[in-house]
């Protein structure tokens, strides 16, 4: 029986139950002996003109090596927008120079012995800044009326699409217009960034840095400090999360680099959270305007997404997102006409990037929303609107007005999985018991489907790497371009390789995150790795068999088409002739027997599902628990149903954080107001109930896995389900729509608010 | 992060510790369970240059009945007034709150003497004890003298407790048979309350609706007039003056005001 | 200072900086790395060590309190054979581990709530571990390995290392 698709536990745990993982700010390699600690001082202020950077007394406290300001880095650029169709203005400093542009932007490091230390000092160096408005929110920096790059001449980073026709719902019977907030949300892996570096005397650095994937790192260091990337040996240590926030690398990690040959000796970072607050990026914030117009039987017949992307002071991946959010705008449904428009513009706040979903559950949120609103305006039940809408059932390539091409799904059989789950009849019945009854605890059911793109190729590319030997003694090691931060890869890349060649996986090594080692890789995000560096570590398998078969069948004497893999015998053996056979041990006894191998999906998968979210809502004060999620999330085939639904329950979390709790908050100045774990609401165990899981598995024809990815499918999933659920509880009292996150007090007035309306329409 | 550096002195006693305030004056700080100190002092908003440990003195821990009152040692653990079965039977308010703080870790370092010191406005000790009555034990330099709750709170993370003076106990009344209510609002479990109502013998007290934890005077009177739950509770936030912040604005705060302390007179009527 | 701590049964004489805070002590002094530091505010829990029988968050205890103190982490769970404490076998038995960062403290906070309740449902375990923070699991997988780790018995909420509680 193949090992694929069963409960295997990881390999990397034992180690991190007893040992601890090792992440960047543990380590105690040799070549950091003796390192400084890097301590940043950044912007108190979100926008202003820097006047002066005065280091003197920090430069007197105990400890102090070196401080370094702008005027020190006279041998780097500019960094410069990540995209060509960026305004080439638009660049960011290594240290502020002449203009602070968010609170947290970097203005000078302080080199310490010890790292306590640098706390002190960094405090004694005094910036005197002019302050300027600031830009906070889309509203304020469509204006223009405050620039960010006066040299640009304008916010806006770039616009998408075109306005929505004039006649785009003539003839709808219905048509409905809400504007939402999808708002801006902290990654919080709980690893902070961190870094290290050291410099050989032959000019080769050693970067440690936490991120999601280190080639692409390597790269970024390359171009920003003008180095051939073969002159970088980027590692990356064990990671703790990163959800889309540690893709690539950050300009601190550079920086540390800089900063370690600038002083002559290794250097090292690791941030607080106050720091990762403000520094790391954050993600989702678009503002945007659904518009959906329809028939009263049901069906809707135009759909229309403008919004506005948040990008904040420096562009960085979010300039980007846009592009995701309109290609995915119509989602799950047949609408026959699709219009998005959307516009990336620039604020005095911490950068937007990517953040688990990026872009898509964006997407999905405003098209779930818009058509709970749909079904609330012509009185039909949300779940018989969409079996209305749904793409049906489809096994050829699907292309939307979008212009996205979907693998294959089937909606309609996701949705009846999730609502026969949940007990959907019952559930509305219960709820009409307790309208009825006009009990404190209402109960609202909220439903979402959603179709998402994994694999997409968003700069690392569709390709990916991987390296596999069998050793002479019968182990095997597995080299791989993805990045796992918890995702496994060690324990399922070593069932993918076990399952081909009959190797225990307890003797197969995967190793990552080491450019020596793996030069080539696309790192970690995207819900990529399964179905591109899964996939190659399954080819590199298929092609070491083929490689083995050529030198047995030479060894043995044999054609090699009477050649079999016998995984009993971890080799292969002549077919119709018991005994006869070699182990890919011997033949690597004989001579390395290693393949290298790229993996190219040229396409993307869309996996899909359903989920159905149970809200108890307390009407006098409005405040919501969630006391179920039920989910069908279909990502093809599962090789480690443990490890997959672990990414299922970590994504509903978040897109359920996203929903009731989580907002990064600006004060109209720009400071923020969440820069702590007190003041950020990061959900917690006693917001969540235990999720029940259904599956379904349609396999993608896009590779020999039949694997789609599920890393941010239970994100992209769950938080329209949620929202709608809240909203669904207070229906009954008027309410068509709260804005996320739907927390108490905004529920509270949605409630007293509809309930004047309906009072003042009575009269 | 990482406090600013400070002296630091282990004290045995009570008297150890004022005469070592008395030493250090205004730039000491008394150092129990650390939790609300410790915390501010890592961001910074707090920089004592010397802290007295007074976390192991052994004389300021316990529980007892005296009279009619139970007396709790500012030493004690929140975990152990949580579980302690005389707290539980002579002030189950006390011992409820208690358990409302923070998450398991907290209560097994925060003291009772450390959270009535500190005077957060949003916290359930001085909420339940304000509901509850009695007083605050102090001691200095000229012995120990007794605060009513009502006057011990007296602004923003202010109290009646003089600088060279600590709090060494606190006494309230045996409320055991009486019914009790306690609401808490919040948004995740462990936060701070967004406004809470803690009401026992008709007292009632709120958290979160003023600079310091504060009773709904208006409601006890009507309730002492014989004015209906319902009557008395939408009176609660009169008096108050609750802020606006990224939690709640102010006339939200006033809603929740009303509504917790319906429920918790609610509850306490029940038992 | 001086400060002398027993770490994991091992008691070690220390000249510390009166500020360090015992989480700093346990990592840079101590070289015992697997107590993480995930936040500033004494919310994330990431650094929960048990200090004389009782879960604490270490990043908000200086060493000085910890003075005369038996502290265990991570480390010093399994067994000298390497034989699992039941925690961290649960752990790895319902996957309730993803990145590693959260879970030495959650492991250490969850030992903390088998103490205090042998037995717990669903909700006492997710009120128990309140003051613990994962970004990667949705804490289903975490609740059920504190469920699983119940069924071993009393062990389950106790250290290798005798620890007094001192009330």
């Amino acid at each position: 029986m193949s090992i694929l698709g069963t409960r295997v536990v990881r390999t990397e745990d034992p180690l991190f139950l007893t040992r601890g993982a090792v992440y960047t700010d543990d380590l105690t390699d040799e070549r950091l002996t003796g390192a400084l600690h890097a301590t940043f001082v950044r912007s108190q202020v979100a926008h202003g003109r820097l006047l002066s950077v005065d280091t003197a007394a920090a430069l007197e406290a105990p400890g102090v090596v070196a401080v370094v300001t702008a005027a020190d880095v006279t041998d780097l650029v500019d960094i410069p927008p990540p995209f060509p169709f960026i305004n080439a203005a638009m660049t960011r400093p290594w240290l502020a120079s002449d203009r602070v542009r968010f609170v947290g932007d970097p203005i000078a490091v302080v080199l310490t012995e010890e790292r306590y230390q640098g706390e002190d000092a960094a405090e004694m160096v005094v910036v005197d800044v002019d302050p300027l408005p600031a830009v906070v929110g889309t509203a304020a920096a469509a204006t223009d009326e405050v620039l960010l790059f006066p040299e640009a001449g304008t916010n806006l980073l770039a616009a998408f699409g075109e306005p929505v026709p004039e006649d785009f719902f003539d003839g709808c019977e219905v048509v409905v217009t809400q504007a939402l907030v999808n708002q801006r949300v902290a990654p919080v892996p709980l690893e902070s960034r961190a870094a290290a570096a050291a410099w050989d005397p032959d000019g080769r650095v050693t970067v440690w840095c936490t991120n999601q994937g280190a080639q692409q790192a390597r790269g970024q260091l390359g171009d920003w400090l003008e180095m051939d990337p073969d002159l970088i040996h980027l590692i990356t240590p064990d990671v703790g999360g990163g959800f889309g926030a540690k893709i690539g690398a950050d300009p601190e990690y550079a920086f540390i680099a800089w900063l370690a040959r600038h002083v002559g000796r290794p250097v090292r970072w690791a941030e607080s959270r106050s720091e990762n607050m403000i520094g790391m990026l954050h993600g989702r914030a678009q503002d945007q305007v659904v518009t959906i117009g329809g028939r009263r039987d049901g069906t809707v017949e135009a759909y229309s997404l403008v919004f506005d992307q948040d990008c904040g002071a420096y562009p960085r991946i979010g300039a980007v997102l846009p592009t995701l959010t309109m290609l995915m705008a119509p989602g799950v449904y047949a609408f026959p006409k699709v219009h998005a428009q959307g516009r990336a513009l620039a604020t005095t706040t911490t950068s937007i990037g990517a953040y688990r979903g990026a872009g898509r559950p964006e997407a999905t949120a405003a098209v779930e929303r818009a058509v709970d609103l749909f079904a609330a305006e012509i009185g039909m039940d949300p779940a018989e609107v969409r079996r209305k809408n749904l793409v049906p059932a489809f096994s050829a390539p699907h292309t939307t007005p979008m212009g996205a091409t979907y693998d294959n799904g089937d909606y309609t059989a996701a949705l009846d999985k999730a609502l026969e789950a949940a007990g959907y009849d019952e559930l509305r019945a219960e709820q009409a018991r307790r309208r009825e009854a006009g009990d404190v605890r209402q109960l609202g059911i909220g439903l979402s489907v959603y179709v998402e793109i994994t694999g997409a190729d968003n700069g690392a590319g569709t390709k990916e790497a991987a390296e596999l030997e069998v050793h002479a003694d019968g182990t095997a090691t597995v080299l791989t371009g993805t990045s796992p931060h918890g995702q496994g890869h060690a324990t399922a890349w070593a069932m993918i390789a076990s399952d081909q060649l009959g190797i225990p996986m307890e003797k197969i090594t995967v190793l990552h995150g080491d450019t020596d080692l793996v030069p080539q890789g696309g790192g970690t995000m995207g819900s990529r790795s399964l179905q591109q560096g899964g996939a190659a570590v399954h080819q590199a398998a298929d092609e070491l068999i083929e490689e083995a078969r050529r030198r047995a069948a030479e060894r043995l004497e044999v054609d090699p088409t009477d050649l079999v893999v016998d995984l009993g015998l971890a080799g292969l053996a002549v077919r119709g002739t018991p005994g006869a056979g070699v182990s890919f041990a011997e033949l690597a006894a004989e001579e390395r027997l290693l393949v290298n191998t790229v993996f190219n999906a040229d396409a993307p998968t869309f996996p899909f599902g359903a989920h159905v979210a149970v809200v108890e809502l307390d009407v006098e004060s409005g405040k919501a628990q969630v006391v179920r999620v039920v989910t069908v999330d279909d990502a093809g085939t599962v090789i480690n149903p443990l490890i997959a639904e672990g990414q299922r329950h970590g994504g509903i979390a978040q897109g359920v954080a996203q929903a009731l709790l989580e907002e990064v908050l600006y004060d109209e100045d720009g400071n923020p107001t969440t820069s702590t774990l007190a003041d950020y609401p990061f959900v917690s165990a006693t917001e969540l109930p235990s999720f029940e899981l259904v599956e379904m598995a349609t396999p993608t024809p896009m590779n020999p896995l039949g694997a789609k990815g599920i890393g941010e499918a239970g994100t992209i999933g769950s938080t329209p389900a949620v929202q709608n659920a809240v909203i669904d509880a207070a229906a009954h009292l008027g309410v068509r729509h709260v804005d996320m996150p739907v927390t108490p007090m905004r529920v509270w007035r949605a409630i007293q608010q509809a309930g004047s309306h309906a009072q003042q329409e009575g009269n | 992060m990482i406090p600013t550096a400070f002296d630091y002195v282990k004290v045995r006693s009570v008297d150890e510790a004022l005469a070592a305030l008395a030493e250090h004056g205004e730039d000491a700080k008394l150092l129990a369970g650390g939790h609300s100190l410790l915390p501010i002092m890592k961001l910074r908003l707090a920089i004592p240059t010397v802290l007295i440990d007074i976390g192991g003195i052994p004389e300021l821990s316990y529980v007892r009945v005296e009279g009619d009152e139970v007396a709790v040692g500012a030493g004690t653990r929140l975990f152990e007034i949580e579980r302690d079965e005389v707290v539980r039977a002579e002030a189950p308010l006390l011992s409820h709150v208690a358990g409302r703080v923070g998450d398991p870790q907290v209560r097994h370092r925060a003291t009772l003497g450390g959270t009535v010191a500190h005077s957060d406005p949003a916290s359930d000790v001085p909420t339940g004890l304000l509901a509850l009555g009695g007083s605050v034990v102090v001691q200095g330099p000229a012995g120990r003298r007794s605060i009513p709750v009502t006057a011990c709170w007296t602004g923003f993370f202010e109290t009646d407790v003089a600088e060279d003076e600590m709090v060494i106990e606190v006494r309230v009344p045996r409320t055991g048979s009486s019914g009790w209510g306690y609401e808490k609002f919040t948004r995740r479990e462990n936060d701070w309350a967004i406004v809470a109502a803690a009401a026992v013998e008709g007292r009632v007290a709120l958290a979160n609706m003023a600079g310091t934890v504060v009773r709904a005077t208006a409601t006890e009177e009507a309730l002492a007039r014989g004015a209906s739950v319902a009557e008395a509770a939408a009176l609660a936030d009169q008096g108050t003056s609750p802020s606006s912040d990224m939690h709640a604005d102010a006339e939200y705060r006033r809603h929740l005001a009303r509504l917790l302390t319906r429920r918790a007179l609610e509850t306490a009527a029940a038992a | 200072m001086q400060v002398s701590i027993t770490v994991n049964g091992e008691q070690r004489t220390d000249e510390v900086e009166p500020r360090l805070l015992l989480a700093h002590y346990l990592r840079e002094v101590r070289g015992l790395r697997a107590t993480n530091i995930g936040c500033d505010s004494t919310s994330c829990g990431a650094c929960t060590v048990i200090v004389d029988g009782l879960s604490v968050k270490s990043c908000t205890v200086l060493a000085a309190q910890a003075d005369g103190a038996q502290v265990t982490t991570l480390e010093g769970l399994a067994g000298a054979d390497g034989e699992l404490h039941p925690v961290q076998a649960a752990f790895r038995a319902e996957h309730g581990l993803q990145c590693g960062f959260c879970t030495p403290g959650m492991v250490m906070a969850a030992i903390g709530v088998l103490a205090d309740n042998p037995d717990p449902t669903d909700r006492e375990v997710r009120e128990g571990l309140e003051g613990n923070l994962c970004r990667c699991t949705g804490y289903h997988n975490i609740v059920r390995a504190v469920l699983t780790a119940a069924q071993a018995g009393p062990a389950a909420g106790q250290v290798p290392q005798a620890q007094e509680v001192q009330a």
